[in-house]
């Protein structure tokens, strides 16, 4: 027995003489929303599909609970929504999910859930007049066919417009709420920061990053920005500073979480000579460019 | 155990819904009913009723036409979805790849068998009717419609097999249409040119009815004209079929779909969406 939903451990995959999984370990606990980061061609997407069993891992082991990848329980347990998924267009949305609803042996109420993703008003249309946006919620609605352990979302925000993104993640937080273990595999860096507990980070194949954004913050050690507007003479600020000038008017400066303070009662100090000042956090993309490239350079 | 009738009911109302069915069944009505007019005039001097010649006339259209409408449903069964996307979220289900090639293939076979038996049915009573029918030439025209379906079967699997194999599902119709060509058309050229060069030596004498069987195309014509002596006398196609023991060709025709079926369930296994 186990108490992770999800649990993969020093997983290797081969694809010809290139390794696209290399000794990746990372574990999901029921109701943990957990995000994957990473370029094109990283191996998010290999992952999933190793998760699936849709593919085959040459060394490490992948868990779904007690269930191993591909066989009939973790098939039962698992919920997927491929990257920029489609339906065959000559099907009603109804028909799709009661096809999905049949091959899981769920009682499902089709139209609750086609509601529930904001689709209720296309229920018995052809999903060949849908946008693209519509089949993403389509692809959704399936996901939340039964109560699954885990669930795998790639790219689950492409093709949504922002309102449908915040429904999205709404849904999300319900799933984990539900307790199941929930991977989304994203690009889109600066929703991801506030609606998941942890960031895990693969850069060719590697896991580079596992943990909550504060920590891999802290681990970075990333500057924070100042931007120093001068009121009069931006070049007698810069040398005053220490920073480098970015336009006309303006000077940067970077420095560590403990010298903040101390920089911040500098620039106070200099009274008339600046008009203002502004302080910029490290984001997730610095972050995750921090850690997607750290040995490209 | 069910999974796969939902499959099915799928499929089905997809073949519905796209017009396959309609078209499929107009085109074997239209086809069978010019063949029986148009094939007629013969019925006088052979001493047949009309049945039995547009059952021989039907029978050389089915060689052509049942392969066609089958490669044409089935090339897209599996290259179709892994193009849409939706291969992968169908594996993620708890249905197996067998489950899922089971009920494409029943609701293919089903929707083949109802515009044959449209097709044949229509053009059969048109030609009773016309020109008067008997307990025999009835029987040839069950038979034609059984065994059509059979070989519809067959070329149904051979094109999941194709379609597994295929990237994507443009190669995939590719090859079915080279598929159909060799089946149909080049391997009895092929025959046809050994049996000239051979000048009736043992390659014709013993070798080549049993190459010829083992064409499942071939076998359907052989099944269908050795079993009426009609339709064989009509269709002038009897040397072939007498030299060969009468299992010969049923047991071709019975052993391709599974064969193919196999094969298809075999490089399904293998694709990975």
């Amino acid at each position: 027995m186990t108490d992770k939903a999800l649990s993969i451990d020093q997983v290797f995959k081969d694809r010809g003489k290139t390794r696209v999984l290399d000794d990746i370990t990372l574990s999901l606990a029921p109701g943990q929303r957990v995000a994957l980061l990473g370029h094109n061609g990283a191996g998010k997407s290999t992952l999933i599909k190793s998760i699936l069993g849709l593919t085959p891992i040459h060394g490490g082991a992948i868990r779904i609970g007690d269930a191993t990848p591909g066989s009939a329980q973790a098939r039962r347990e698992t919920a997927y929504l491929p990257e920029a998924v489609s339906f065959h267009p000559a099907l009603t949305g109804r028909e799709q999910l009661t096809l999905f609803a049949k091959l899981s042996g769920e009682k499902a109420d089709v139209p609750a859930l086609l509601d529930r993703v904001g689709l209720s008003d296309a229920l018995d249309r052809r999903i060949g007049t849908y946008s693209k946006g519509m089949r993403q919620r389509l692809g959704l609605a399936q996901v939340l066919l039964g109560k699954p352990k885990v669930a795998l979302l790639d790219e689950p925000t492409s093709g949504l417009d922002p309102i449908s993104r915040q429904d999205l993640y709404a849904i999300i937080d319900e799933l984990a709420a539900h307790g199941t273990a929930v991977l989304i595999a994203s690009h889109a860096l600066t929703e991801v920061e506030a609606r998941t507990d942890r960031i895990a980070i693969m850069r060719k194949g590697r896991m580079v990053a596992d943990d909550t954004l504060s920590n891999l913050s802290a681990l970075a050690g990333l500057p924070i920005r100042l931007q120093v507007r001068a009121s009069t003479n931006p070049d007698a600020l810069a040398a005053e500073l220490g920073g480098k000038r970015i336009n006309g008017v303006s000077v940067e400066l970077l420095c560590s979480p403990d010298d903040k303070m101390e920089a911040l009662r500098r620039i106070a100090g200099m009274g008339d000579a600046v008009a203002d000042v502004e302080m910029t956090p490290p984001k997730l993309e610095d972050l995750y460019r921090h850690y997607a490239q750290e040995e490209m350079q | 155990m069910t999974r796969f009738l939902a499959i099915t009911r799928t499929e089905m109302l997809i073949l519905r819904r796209n017009r396959w069915l309609l078209v499929a069944t107009l085109i074997m009505v239209l086809f069978a009913l010019a063949l029986t007019f148009a094939g007629s005039a013969p019925t006088g001097t052979l001493g047949v009723d009309m049945l039995t010649v547009s059952v021989a006339s039907m029978t050389t259209l089915s060689v052509y036409l049942a392969p066609l409408l089958a490669l044409m449903i089935a090339f897209d069964a599996i290259a179709g979805d892994v193009d849409r996307g939706s291969l992968s979220l169908l594996l993620s289900y708890p249905a197996g790849r067998g489950e899922i090639l089971l009920g494409k293939f029943t609701a293919h076979l089903a929707a083949l068998a109802f515009a044959m038996f449209i097709g044949f049915g229509a053009a059969g009573a048109v030609a009773a009717w016309f020109g008067g029918a008997g307990p025999e030439s009835l029987m040839a025209l069950v038979r034609l419609i059984l065994t059509s379906i059979l070989l519809g079967a067959v070329f149904l699997a051979l094109g999941y097999l194709l379609s597994a194999l295929a990237k994507g599902a443009t190669a995939a119709a590719g090859l079915s249409a080279g598929l159909w060509l060799v089946f149909v058309v080049l391997y009895d050229l092929g025959l046809l040119g050994a049996v000239v060069m051979d000048e009736g030596g043992t390659f014709t004498q013993s070798v080549f009815p049993w190459v010829m069987v083992a064409n499942p195309a071939d076998a359907f014509r052989l099944w269908n004209i050795a079993a009426t002596e009609g339709v064989a006398m009509a269709s002038g196609m009897t040397g072939a079929a007498q030299a060969l023991p009468v299992w010969a060709a049923p047991t071709s025709l019975l052993i391709w779909p599974v064969i193919g079926f196999a094969l298809a369930r075999f490089a399904f296994r293998r694709v990975e969406p």
